[in-house]
């Protein structure tokens, strides 16, 4: 690397990448390890199966949930996977419309990563109905009941914000992909591959008046989806904070969310950053300086969630109301503080360590860090529902809470359902955005030859 | 196939040769021009002198149908089922805002990704220059010009001529 800010070496051509990264599935080059993981998912996914037949065989009792704890796994898992997909967008999308360029070569795989965990996050609220099959309801119909879903409530805007996050990521994820799969269609050999891509590319041919509109409305979308990704995440805890619930109640609650949706986000983001960048060589795409980006980031966001845990005790002290300082109490002392000790030491505790160059560039230390931060902030969504509503105003109310197998098998299997479908884009799609790649490149090199 | 040409193809190295060559066409009097590259040029749009997109457009439609759908939709509801919460008002325009919210930006993606194919004339598989024998590397590393063959001043033999003295790698004529 020169003085110059050169994000990708600049010694590699623009043919070179295309065949390279058109040739991952075109000219699958891992197929045993995939083959291997694919094996794992598939194991997760039939778990999942089997919690669901269970689940809708025997009903939510299955669950260690009670009243009060009426609330856990379910939700708790829920704001977990969406939390996570929220990196996706906000990488594509808010460092599109900045410009850093060093989105593009983790783009693809990180809005794929979004779109799968919002699936996960997705199925949870309709296992959690009890009766699944009248989730229909949620939706308003001429119902000849005479009722009509209830829009003022939290719980109704839920299914609307999240499906909305859903099919826009959907559609920005293909708009962006259009070009790419193009790109594969003019490499494919073999028939199947060539039917495939030239169905899905819709015969794009890069026409500069396409190109012109495609962009306008690639941009627009990605100014779109930056508040979306806010919205959501706001709203959800909108589902917390809009109860009476100590420890809910907390204007703190919006901004707490979405940096904390950020942060494990971004870490599941370098999770399959460093993942894909050694099973498929890819190096000279997702550089050292990628990883070092990532790591910084991922230092800030958590940092920023740090503030919103200090603030989240001020708000308790400051309230001075009974309740919420027992609440308060519980979490640091009470039958649940290994979750808030656990989410303290996994989430802060090693993420120091990106402070220094050394760690961020090394793809082992950054992966380790992140995996630590995934688990660290699944314990932060479990103490969040668990200690405020084990111990709320009454206590002839109060009940522990234990998760039963049911509830870690259901859990598990949203690993798999979220791994099949990821495995199965890598092995068919792109998973690094090629025509932005030679886009940077291309500028690269200019900016190279005029000094 | 002579009197049922789609055009003339000319491929480049780089975008600076496209675009060198794209406002010489220009200055020639060739007005029906396109180019085929692997990536948006910056400035290209200008040299050709391509209308301005009206994406933005589509989207600002499909936000106020969005935005007015979802309104309609909560008031009509509250309206047709008033439900005593607490006393509190039945059309709360701050309760409607999250959903209201989430349809305008639903809408105005949708519309614009439609938009943008239909505007396009996408999706159409097969397409005259796919039939150019290198056009397959316009996805990869090569920018490509396009005289039409409609343009006023098209003539296969001069048109060609004239791509490969600015700078063209190869010409060819496409059939219709």
């Amino acid at each position: 690397m020169s003085d110059r800010s050169d994000i990708l070496p600049t010694r590699q051509s623009m043919g070179g990448i295309t065949d390279q990264l058109t040739g991952i599935p075109l000219h699958f080059p891992v197929e045993r390890r995939w083959l291997i993981a694919m094996l794992f998912a598939s194991a997760l996914l039939l778990l999942l199966m089997v919690s669901v037949v269970e689940l809708f065989t025997r009903g939510v009792g299955i669950w260690g949930i009670n009243i009060p704890v009426n609330w856990a796994f379910a939700i708790h898992n829920y704001v977990w996977w969406l939390g996570i997909g929220h990196a996706g967008t906000l990488i594509s999308a808010l460092l599109l419309l900045t410009g850093s360029q060093w989105r593009n070569s983790l783009n693809r795989f990180a809005e794929t990563m979004t779109l799968f965990a919002v699936v996960c996050a997705g199925i949870y609220p309709v296992l959690h109905l009890g009766r699944p099959w009248y989730v229909y309801w949620m939706f308003p119909y001429p119902a000849s009941m005479g009722v009509w879903p209830q829009f003022r409530s939290p719980l109704e805007w839920d299914i609307w914000a999240v499906l909305t996050y859903l099919t826009v990521s959907l559609a920005f994820w293909y708009t962006g992909l259009i070009p790419d799969l193009a790109a594969a269609r003019d490499r494919a050999t073999r028939r199947g591959w060539q039917i495939f891509f030239g169905i899905t590319a819709l015969g794009w041919r890069g026409s500069t008046t396409h190109w012109l509109r495609w962009s306008q409305a690639y941009r627009l979308t990605a100014g779109l989806a930056v508040p979306l990704v806010v919205s959501v995440h706001s709203e959800v805890s909108l589902l917390f904070a809009a109860g009476q619930i100590p420890g809910w109640h907390s204007t703190i609650f919006p901004p707490y969310f979405v940096l904390g949706a950020a942060f494990s986000g971004f870490a599941v983001v370098s999770i399959i950053a460093v993942a894909l960048r050694s099973w498929f060589g890819l190096q000279n795409l997702v550089t050292e300086d990628h990883l070092d980006l990532l790591g910084k980031v991922l230092l800030a966001t958590g940092l920023m969630t740090a503030y919103g845990y200090v603030f989240e005790v001020f708000d308790a002290l400051y309230s001075g109301e009974e309740h919420e300082l027992q609440t308060l109490a519980d979490r640091f002392a009470g039958a649940y503080a290994w979750t808030y000790w656990g989410a303290v030491i996994f989430n802060f505790i090693p993420l120091q360590a990106l402070w220094w160059r050394l760690v961020r560039r090394s793809g082992w230390m950054l992966l380790l860090i992140s995996v630590s931060v995934a688990i660290g902030m699944w314990l932060e969504r479990y103490m969040i529902l668990v200690t405020s509503l084990y111990r709320d105003f009454l206590v002839s109310s109060w009940r522990q809470f234990t998760p039963s197998f049911w509830d870690w098998s259901t859990y598990f299997g949203t690993i798999g359902l979220f791994l099949v479908p990821f495995l199965i884009a890598i092995r068919l799609i792109p998973m690094i955005s090629i025509f932005e790649t030679k886009e940077l490149l291309h500028e690269e090199k200019a900016e190279e030859q005029h000094g | 196939m002579a009197d049922e040409l789609y055009g003339a193809l000319a491929e480049f190295r780089n975008p600076e040769d496209l675009m060198a060559a794209a406002r010489k066409a220009r200055q020639a009097g060739y007005r029906d021009l396109d180019a085929f590259t692997p990536f948006p040029i910056e400035g290209l749009d200008r040299i050709l002198r391509l209308p301005r997109p009206t994406i933005s457009v589509v989207g600002l439609a499909g936000a106020i149908a969005g935005a007015g759908t979802a309104l309609m939709m909560q008031v009509y509801v509250n309206y047709d089922y008033p439900l005593n919460v607490g006393g509190r008002p039945i059309y709360a325009i701050s309760a409607f805002a999250v959903v209201t919210f989430e349809l305008t930006i639903l809408f105005s993606a949708l519309a614009m990704l439609v938009g943008m194919l239909w505007q396009n004339g996408l999706p159409r598989l097969n397409y005259p220059v796919f039939n150019a024998e290198r056009f397959h590397r316009a996805s990869k590393d090569r920018f490509f010009l396009c005289v039409n063959a409609k343009d006023a001043k098209f003539e296969a033999g001069k048109t060609l001529a004239f791509l490969s003295e600015a700078g063209a790698l190869s010409v060819e004529l496409v059939p219709g």
